[in-house]
């Protein structure tokens, strides 16, 4: 007995959830492409766990289209999709064992139990778990919990595995752990897998594609280097890996590149669409480098606190373009003490034209 | 689907072919063919084809329709359609033809008019009748489903639809039916005057008694002992509960006990006690006489009397509701207040009785009520102190048997019992301050000021102590020869009362009790099931879909909880005592009155449990293929035993110790245990009544004792709270 995948592709399109006068989800559209595992990151209320629920049937959307392997399921309920999901809190049923468990959703396909028990088997072995069948669930680990969910899931071979938040219940050290076996599972067997998680470190380790939500719409979707080297708007810039966010001056660009003005600095960039005028430029903290001397191309800045943190030293800068916030390498024998004159450099690279 | 509509539609043919249309008592066990092709028992095709009942060809008509819904390829939402106007209909034209021809003819005297009179007669309908319609509810149910109600799922469809066909047919139907009779002529006909003149009588109204006269209008009676009754009960509650939650005393069991004890105590039981003690040939007055030569008086008889037994029996429920709100004040608040330099009396004062107050109206609404409904101890006490609820009984069993007056002051009872329904739901939801976050909200009461502790100490231990011996009372009451006059000791009441002799053929049921037991034990064990199964169906509709009218439907079906009981009892039997729906003088209306009774508690019980319960484990199991059924099946219910147990016994304890409703409806073949009790008081016979009462609460402490064994042992430690359970369904 084997566990493959039957992997289809997910699009939505103008999809549209309301509940009462709150709109969660407002007409978003975007294609998952089959065997692909593609990230809902957001923070909590953006409607990352309702565009989940609507493609497991759990939500019905108030208008708009979803396809699954080009089926319209849009009016289709949960039992009739081919989705399976990974619940935050597992959802282990607590009155069943292990193996019940997992063989639960087998039960409804048809045949005989002792394949549905050889297909559950198949499953645990695929997560690790092999042997426990007759555990109880309140005799599990937290990650063993998870690692039943995710087998319990799998088994149906669903042509997509959605997966809500599955990691929150972890502590750091498991987490890290847990989000390496999922990616590694869904290589190996090709699924087309969709996760949702408000955590963008997360989202960087896993995924192929990631959606970034705010405010019940799509900020901004790509491949996690995308998003973090190119963020579109003040608040992806801001959301994933964070950034420094300056006003500047924009001038006419030519050759796809923009010279870009913040205070006695000036730096060529790509202009990304942007025109001339007032915008924001996103700096990384790890772009700001601090140094003793002035020079041409270094703001001259006074520190208003030093956090030290082992591998590294968190400066909080007041500068004439405004308030810095910025990482260093600890141990280059910088003098770090409060009330202190530095200069800092930014970039190269870490900096981007950023829309409001 | 098409297996749900030939299941259903099956159900209906038999009904169709086979059961006797009309009847319901004995109409199956007579399978001889006379009986079959009579039109006393024959079915309905009998009937319209032999018995010239063509009215009766609609129903085939009905049920032969949905065949085309079950058609190969036949469009999904166009089934749908024919099931829903084919069930509507069917379901309409049933309900025409019965109300339309009875047992007198024509039911409606604009049909005479227009027809001139008839020959033909209906009886009450029978299991054919009944199996037809469910058939047809179901169909239509099923329909709704296909048109894509409820997310295409036909067992959520049909569960709504049953709730509220049986809630419409058993709860609101005889209400509406007391209100036409209350408007009832002599001669037959509807009229506002009739209406207007009995609900506007001096015998509810008057206020003879600030005129010198001897008393008040029932309404002012039965609004002024319920009042002070709310007032004691919530006061002597909070003592109770201030006594159990913040101070060191030593005997805290025994207040579970006292709490436990009104809920396996049929409600006149103490007044019988306090005829014992306080009665013209009571204990205590009989000392008084002799020791101090305080002549007896009938003093007990009447507003006295009810305040004490309605305090007694109704204070245990004020501690259990306020148990929970003053444990669920936050001793950070207290704390914080501590810590602004409050003093224990201010913190008191300022703190914690305000964050209680919503609290102590609801426990007082709740006394108030329970005094407004309570019919077993003005019964035995009132005297003439007339009060609406026994009133209401005299009214249909008394001499003047007037049910017409009967309705009237039932309307009046229902109004002021929903006003404190409406209040409790409407108002007081909104200002409960009290509540359990379960965040960090460690830390420590502040202690009592010290003159609240004397006064609760003051007032709680003395009355617990006075509960305790009325309850002694009842068990000892039972074996003395005549309490008060003869004190020796004897069993002979238990004899009279459970004798058992053996005679040539065996066992002899000899004592007079045995009758009304069994069928008590039998009535009650089979209503609790169905409580139970249709109370839980309820709760899972409520905790766990979402429909519109949801909040309406949450509404009605606790309605029948602020229905008096007497007020039940008389609309049961204005409502079911002619065709189209003839029960009464059945067990079967019996039943029905335990289940829709006692449903409210059934329902509490499982929707805390299922707020206890995770809903990602339905949705879970939904994404693992399960449909709504088959994960209710699978998952839901073994999570929900003990509520399922919860409401089994407390439904089956309940049924037992009610006698306002039931009081109304027995018969001799279906006599009930508190009936018999009541009838044996009336006629003074103590020695029975109270020996016959302590075997009943002995019986359901058994059964109550056996909850909290198996509810106790829950198979998932982790999810405590099940004591929470017992609370809720006994408040």
């Amino acid at each position: 007995m084997k566990i493959s995948a039957r992997s289809a592709d997910v699009e939505f399109r103008d999809v549209t959830r309301r509940f009462g006068n709150v709109v969660a989800v407002d007409s978003i559209s975007f294609t998952i492409a089959s065997g692909t595992l593609v990230t809902l990151l957001g923070p909590s209320g953006c409607g990352k766990t309702t565009t989940l629920r609507m493609i497991a049937g759990l939500e019905i959307p108030s208008a708009g289209t979803i396809r699954i392997g080009g089926r319209d399921v849009t009016r289709l309920p949960a039992t009739a999709r081919d989705v399976s999901m990974v619940f935050q809190s597992y959802a282990l049923f607590p009155h069943m064992n292990v193996i019940e468990n997992v063989a639960y959703g087998l039960a409804v396909g048809g045949g005989s139990k002792a394949e549905q028990r050889d297909r559950a088997r198949a499953g645990l072995e695929l997560v690790g778990l092999a042997g426990y069948d007759a555990r109880m669930p309140s005799e599990l680990s937290g990650g063993q919990q998870q690692r039943v969910a995710v087998a319990r899931a799998l088994v149906l071979e669903p042509s997509v595995l959605l997966f809500d938040e599955p990691l929150s219940n972890l502590d750091a050290k498991l987490r890290r752990r847990m989000r390496e076996e999922i990616r590694d599972l869904q290589q190996k067997l090709g699924l087309t897998a969709v996760y949702v998680t408000h955590d963008q470190e997360e989202a960087l380790a896993v995924s192929d594609v990631i959606v970034v939500m705010s405010q019940a719409r799509i900020a901004q979707s790509g491949s996690p280097a995308e998003l973090y080297d190119q963020p579109a708007t003040r608040f992806v810039a801001d959301f994933i890996g964070g950034a420094n966010l300056l006003p500047c001056e924009v001038g006419p660009h030519r050759d796809g590149v923009a010279t870009c003005r913040l205070g006695p600095l000036a730096f060529d960039l790509p202009h990304r669409g942007i025109a001339a005028g007032g915008t924001t430029l996103a700096v990384r903290p790890h772009a700001i480098r601090l140094h003793t001397h002035p020079a041409a191309d270094r703001l001259p800045a006074r520190i208003r606190k030093a956090t030290y943190l082992g591998s590294h030293i968190e400066f909080t800068l007041d500068s004439d373009v405004g308030e810095l916030f910025a990482i260093a390498s600890a141990g280059d024998g910088m003098q770090v003490s409060q009330g202190a004159s530095v200069h800092a450099s930014l970039g190269p690279g870490g900096l981007a034209l950023v829309r409001d | 689907m098409p297996v749900t509509i030939l299941t259903w539609l099956g159900i209906g043919w038999i009904g169709f072919l086979l059961l006797p249309w009309y009847g319901l008592e004995d109409g199956i066990t007579r399978t001889p063919l006379r009986y079959y092709l009579g039109d006393e028992a024959g079915p309905g095709l009998i009937q319209a084809a032999l018995h010239a009942k063509w009215w009766l060809w609609p129903v085939a008509a009905a049920l032969a329709l949905p065949l085309l819904a079950l058609r190969p390829n036949s469009d999904h939402r166009r089934a749908g359609t024919i099931l829903i106007v084919v069930g509507t209909a069917g379901l309409a034209w049933i309900s025409l033809q019965g109300f339309a021809l009875t047992h007198r003819g024509w039911g409606w005297s604009i049909l005479a008019e227009m027809f001139g009179p008839t020959t033909q007669r209906q009886f009450g309908m029978g299991w054919g009748a009944a199996s037809v319609a469910t058939s047809l509810l179901f169909l239509l149910t099923t329909g709704l489903a296909r048109r894509g109600a409820m997310r295409g799922d036909a067992f959520v469809t049909g569960a709504i639809g049953i709730v509220v066909a049986t809630v419409a047919l058993f709860v609101f139907w005889p209400v509406i039916e007391v209100l036409f009779e209350a408007a009832l002529t002599n001669d037959g006909r509807y009229g506002l005057m009739p209406l207007a003149n009995r609900l506007t009588t001096q015998t509810i109204w008057g206020l003879g008694c600030f005129q010198g006269q001897r008393s008040c209008g029932v309404f002012w009676n039965s609004v002024l002992l319920a009042t002070i009754v709310g007032i004691t009960t919530t006061l002597l509650g909070l003592a109770f509960a201030l006594l159990a939650q913040r101070t060191a005393f030593p005997a805290k069991p025994l207040l579970k006990l006292v709490a436990v004890l009104p809920v396996i105590t049929p409600p006149f039981v103490i007044g019988l006690a306090i005829i014992l003690l306080f009665g013209r040939n009571g204990a205590v007055t009989l000392f008084l006489e002799s020791a101090f030569g305080i002549p007896p008086t009938r003093w007990i008889y009447g507003l006295p009397g009810l305040v004490l037994v309605q305090t007694l029996a109704f204070a245990p429920i004020a501690f259990m509701v306020l148990l929970g709100v003053v444990q669920g004040v936050s001793p950070s608040m207290e704390e914080a207040a501590q810590t602004l330099r409050a003093s224990r009396w201010r913190v008191f004062t300022t703190v914690t009785l305000p964050l209680i107050r919503p609290g102590l109206a609801n426990s007082f609404l709740i006394g108030f009520v329970e005094s407004l409904a309570d019919f077993g101890n003005p019964l035995v006490l009132a005297g003439n102190f007339n009060v609406l609820s026994t009133q209401i009984f005299f009214a249909i069993v008394g001499a003047q048997s007037d049910p017409g007056r009967a309705a009237a002051l039932s309307m009046v009872l229902l109004a002021v019992c929903l006003a404190a329904f409406f209040l409790q739901n409407v108002w007081l939801g909104k200002r409960a301050y009290t509540t359990v976050s379960g965040k960090g909200d460690g830390g420590m009461h502040a202690p009592l000021p010290r003159g609240a502790r004397w006064f609760i100490y003051g007032t709680a231990v003395p009355w617990m102590a006075f509960t305790l011996i009325v309850y002694a009372m009842i068990v000892v009451g039972g074996f003395v020869e005549n309490f008060g006059r003869d004190n020796s000791f004897t069993l002979k009441h238990y004899v009279v009362t459970f004798g058992i002799e053996w005679g040539q053929h065996g066992i002899v049921w000899a004592g007079r009790a045995w009758n009304s037991l069994f069928t008590t034990l039998q009535l009650s064990a089979l209503a609790a099931p169905l409580t139970a199964a249709i109370g839980l169906l309820t709760a899972y509709l409520l905790a766990r879909q979402t429909f519109a009218g949801k909040q309406a439907f949450e509404f009605t079906t606790m309605l029948s909880f602020a229905i008096p009981g007497t007020v039940i009892g008389v609309s049961y039997i204005v409502a079911f005592n002619v065709p189209p729906l003839e029960l009464t003088g059945t067990g079967i209306i019996l039943v029905i009155c335990f289940v829709f009774r006692n449903m409210p508690v059934a329902i509490r019980a499982g929707v805390a449990t299922l707020s206890q319960i995770d809903k990602s484990l339905d949705e879970c199991s939904l994404m693992l293929r399960h449909g709504s059924f088959a994960t209710l099946r699978r998952v839901v219910l073994p999570l929900l035993r003990p509520a399922i147990v919860a409401a089994l016994v407390y439904s089956f304890v309940r049924a037992i110790t009610s006698v306002s409703a039931v009081v109304f409806l027995v018969s001799a073949e279906y006599n009930l245990a508190t009936a018999y009790i009541v009838n044996r008081v009336e006629v003074s016979d103590y020695g029975v009544a109270i020996a016959y009462s302590s075997a009943l609460v002995v019986i359901m402490a058994v059964g109550v004792g056996l909850i909290q064994l198996v509810v106790g042992e829950r198979r998932l430690g982790r999810r405590g709270g099940a004591s929470s359970i017992l609370r809720e369904a006994s408040a």
